[in-house]
């Protein structure tokens, strides 16, 4: 898995590592030119199309046009806030959970695994090429009410603490918050694992002996070293999972109720079956502006560019 | 030792594994449930053993229509996202000109970008232009969201390649052709072949765009979401299952393949 | 030096085991405080495993460690009084210099390193760079900082695993030099593994030769070049002429052998062999004590003299001397270095000659050994 982190380029190339001029000039150009039309016709030129479609009035029937209505933008928010407030939460706390989960399973297959590493790699990848819409479904059987998982929190009385929490309501699982939680933890934790192992991996063994060898105690140690050199990791790991649960509509659909809709819910909804295309347009382009900035904040906060 | 002390030495392997238990649980769900027999039109209920959908696993209208379908476009998506992102990774690395910075991003923010957003856009576009909805707006997607990961992918492993290498070809009077057919492809392939396995990945299992983009074609996926709300056939986990096994040993092969190899080398 | 023994490093049937592969066969050893000790062996000779047992990086099969009077052989890494400088340094990547140096002291809970850190950094002549990251610095500079982040910390021991290895040839000879030099400032006991021969004879009081997870030999640089009492030590430091020889006769302190046509004088005392007669003994000589003389001037050479008749078969001149290799028919080839003081130009291969030297700069070695042990070859000298 590639890390999103090492996406954003040197924008000041280094002027005296020149490589060597070949071909003439325009071979670059010639390379870039089909991907590059396709990202711009089938990317680029979209976010235009959508950009325009937000700020439309009009009917399905008598045809929409450009009215710079902005109070659209308005009324999505308002009408559609509390599902925006549940993106956030629902892939935070996903994320959270993951970056909890994730990180001792990449430790242990970086550095634990011995003999054992690659099985474990292959049996993180392989779920994926079972339809990830299968495997959401299988959360229903293991959630179903009465099942064995529900009854095990029951007679734990966690149940009780979740209800209390709002996560869960009376003894059901499925068709909570906390479900929707939990199939979006499970959908996007190998979009965590994989980044970090690769980082973690990249440490040299010998830092850790340094470490250790300067009175850090194997606690000191994770806490002082092997988590700052694994930050790279971490960032891509919690933006490759954050990003996409925020958008997703799929666990929200499958696992949750009408009272756990997602942004995305609302989103496919208006495009797909309610047909209002302004509202559907501005909600998604709220959604892509709310996530540019977090992540770039994101990225300038964690300062990964500083860690080598 | 103590219990205490060997938990303790032991947490993170077994936290650890435990999440690894966690993510392949839902697997081994569908896998059992494969062999269910169930009553009404919902598989999420054990009822009895049964061999039934093994012996038969396309006995349902359309999904192995749909599986067919699925495979074509990531073949394809896979093809056209490889050449175009492997051709945009060599521009990157190899030379240096103006707008590297423009492209760069472009290149990233498909990458930053929630799926539902892409697909909307995509569909706001195909829209206005009155496009056919079908095989080939779910291509032009795919090949469209792929193109990233696989420039990434090809990037990092140009990247690590000792240019001094293509020099040496050179030197060694090797023509500019034959430099980047008998020197760098051959060094550049193991990141274009993990390129193009994610992309194939990315487009077979790829719901949200494909649900905005298709029209009335059917996916894989979206037969499966289809069928979520109209009844599942057991014939989805025997596919699930069966392709969970057949990644597993393609996976296996090609390690024992490449182990092999190595080792006639050393 | 003081009679204070904390710093006394010792191992008592200390040995180390892979699976059915021993790396290092049951050691004793004793490293007194203050000593500037050097372990040398080829890579794989069990010395970097020796160190890390005793930095506690490395669990030993069996026997112990102790410092001073202090058994640490169950005590983990962080708790022993011992610090190490890493084969290619590893310093942590993510922090300056200063917090590199000041990472020992801030773990063992000290809250103002500032002053420590500045004055440590001030002896390994760092003090400009405290604020840069480790990849902002030259090899010479890295390797320093890692002196000095093991230093801060007041060791008993100071462990170096091959800590020049990383630098050229120039710079390496500098830092041989200043790590004597810091060592002689701090007087602690360093520890030092080194593959390089010279390396270890330029800066250690006591070197220890490792071979196949033993030691061979332990002595001072002079007395391990001059006495050495295996053919590997013989060979894998400097060069010597190695010949087999018949004993002859014993006298008192000296041993007549046989060799070829000649005789050849060893004193009792050099010999490490058991010698009866009529049996085979390693007769060494190494190459700068030993004397070219034109056939035609032999009658010039003194009786007492240990000689060996030859014909030149290559000769280089390298400046400060001309090494000869002479075709003998006890050894096919012999190693002279002459010092280029007057050059006798009929000295130019094909030429009969003779080689002469003192018997006091003969030693005898055990015949049973493998007489090119320790020999370096083509492939170690290029990793090396």
């Amino acid at each position: 898995m590639t890390t999103v982190t090492e996406a954003p380029p040197p924008l000041a190339p280094t002027p005296q590592k020149k490589p060597p001029r070949r071909r003439g000039r325009l071979t670059p150009y010639w390379l870039l030119l089909p991907g590059i039309l396709w990202l711009l016709l089938f990317f680029a030129l979209p976010m235009v199309y959508q950009a325009s479609t937000s700020v439309q009035t009009g009917s399905l029937e008598e045809g929409y046009k450009v009215t710079w209505h902005f109070a659209t933008y308005w009324d999505a928010i308002s009408e559609y806030w509390p599902q925006f407030l549940r993106s956030v939460l629902y892939a935070g706390t996903a994320t959270a959970l993951c970056l909890l989960l994730g990180y001792p399973l990449a430790y242990l297959i970086a550095f634990r695994a011995g003999r054992w590493r690659n099985l474990i790699l292959i049996l993180v990848i392989a779920p994926f090429f079972t339809s990830f819409l299968i495997r959401t479904l299988a959360w229903k059987t293991i959630l179903a009410d009465g099942g064995p998982v529900v009854g095990a929190l029951n007679s734990l009385h966690l149940l009780d603490v979740t209800s209390w929490l709002g996560l869960t309501a009376g003894d059901r699982v499925l068709a909570t918050p906390l479900a929707v939680v939990c199939g979006l933890t499970y959908n996007f934790l190998p979009f965590m694992i994989l980044p970090l192992y690769t980082s973690l991996e990249r440490i040299d063994g010998r830092l850790h002996e340094a470490a250790n060898d300067l009175y850090a105690k194997p606690f000191t140690t994770f806490r002082k070293v092997t988590f700052p050199l694994s930050m790279p990791g971490v960032v891509s790991g919690t933006l490759l999972t954050f990003i996409p649960a925020s958008g997703d509509y799929v666990n929200a659909d499958l696992l949750g109720s009408t009272d756990t809709r997602m942004v995305g819910n609302v989103i496919q909804g208006q495009f797909l079956r309610v047909l209002d295309y302004p509202t559907a347009a501005a909600l998604s382009f709220i959604l892509m502006a709310a996530i540019l900035i977090i992540v770039t904040l994101y990225i300038r906060k964690s300062g990964t560019e500083d860690l080598v | 030792m103590s219990l205490v002390r060997w938990l303790k030495r032991h947490l993170v392997v077994i936290a650890g594994l435990l999440t690894l238990g966690y993510l392949l649980l839902p697997n081994v769900v569908v896998t059992v449930f494969s062999f269910n027999n169930p009553k009404g039109r919902f598989n999420y209920e054990w009822q009895q053993f049964s061999t039934e959908a093994w012996t038969d696993p396309c006995g349902v209208a359309d999904l192995c229509g749909s599986l067919a379908l699925s495979l074509q476009i990531a073949v394809w998506a896979t093809l056209g996202a490889t050449v175009l992102g492997t051709l945009i990774a060599f521009a990157l690395v190899r030379y240096r000109f103006r707008a590297r910075g423009a492209v760069n991003s472009l290149i990233f923010l498909p990458m930053a970008m929630p799926e539902v957003v892409m697909a909307a856009s995509l569909l706001t576009l195909f829209l206005n232009m009155g496009a056919q909805l079908g095989f080939w707006t779910v291509l032009i997607a795919h090949i469209m969201f792929c193109l990233s990961f696989v420039v990434t992918a090809v990037k990092a492993r140009v990247m690590s390649m000792d240019p001094k290498l293509e020099e040496a070809a050179r030197d060694l009077y090797a023509g500019p052709l034959q430099t980047f057919v008998r020197v760098t492809l051959p060094i550049a392939a193991p990141g274009i072949v993990a390129g193009a396995l994610l992309a194939f990945a990315l487009s077979f299992d790829d719901f949200i765009i494909t649900n905005f983009n298709a029209g009335a074609t059917v996916t894989f996926p979206m037969f499966v979401w289809g069928s979520a709300q109209r009844g599942t056939p057991v014939q989805i986990n025997v596919i699930g299952t069966g392709m969970f096994i057949v990644a597993v040993l393609i996976v296996l092969a090609g390690m024992v393949i490449s182990g092999r190899r190595n080792r006639q080398k050393a | 030096m003081t009679n204070d023994n904390s710093g006394d490093v010792r191992l008592s049937g200390m040995s180390k085991t892979y699976g059915s592969f021993t790396a290092v066969h049951p050691l004793d050893l004793t490293v007194p405080q203050g000593s500037f000790f050097a372990l040398l062996g080829a890579s794989g000779c069990g010395k970097t495993t020796t160190l890390r047992m005793i930095a506690g990086l490395e669990e030993p099969t069996s026997g112990n460690v102790s410092l001073g009077d202090q058994d640490v052989t169950n005590l983990p890494p962080y708790k022993r009084p011992v610090n190490t400088v890493f084969q290619s340094y590893a310093l942590f990547p993510h922090l300056d210099i200063f917090e590199n140096v000041a990472f020992g002291l801030r773990r063992r809970g000290i809250k103002s390193v500032k002053k420590q850190v500045g004055e440590m950094l001030d002896l390994v002549q760092l003090g400009e760079q405290a604020r840069k990251k480790p990849h902002q610095l030259s090899g010479g500079q890295q390797q320093r900082v890692a002196v000095a982040r093991a230093l801060i910390n007041h060791p008993k021991v100071l462990l170096l695993d091959e800590p020049l290895g990383a630098l050229d040839l120039k710079l390496r000879r500098q830092m041989q030099l200043e790590l004597k030099r810091i060592q002689t400032e701090v007087g602690i006991t360093f520890i030092h593994v080194t593959h390089d021969q010279e390396e270890a004879m330029t800066m250690a009081d006591t070197v220890a030769v490792m071979n196949a997870g033993r030691v061979e030999q332990l002595g001072s640089p002079a007395d391990l070049y001059e006495n050495p009492q295996t053919t590997f030590v013989a060979n894998f430091l400097g060069t010597s002429n190695l010949i087999e020889a018949e004993v002859d006769t014993k006298s008192g302190d000296e041993i007549v052998l046989r060799a070829g046509g000649g005789k050849l004088s060893l004193p009792a005392a050099r010999c490490s062999a058991p010698t009866t007669t009529g049996g085979k003994v390693l007769v060494g000589v190494r190459p700068e004590k030993i004397s070219l003389t034109h056939a035609e001037d032999a009658g010039g050479i003194p009786e007492d003299r240990n000689r060996i008749t030859g014909k030149i078969a290559d000769s280089s001149f390298i400046g400060v001397s001309t090494q000869y290799v002479i075709d003998s028919p006890v050894c096919p080839e012999f190693e002279v270095y002459a010092q280029n003081i007057d050059r006798d130009a009929r000295l130019v291969p094909g030429a009969e000659v003779v080689l002469h030297w003192s018997p006091a700069h003969t030693f005898g070695l055990d015949a049973t050994q493998d007489i090119d042990a320790g020999v370096e070859t083509v492939g170690e000298e290029a990793s090396a």
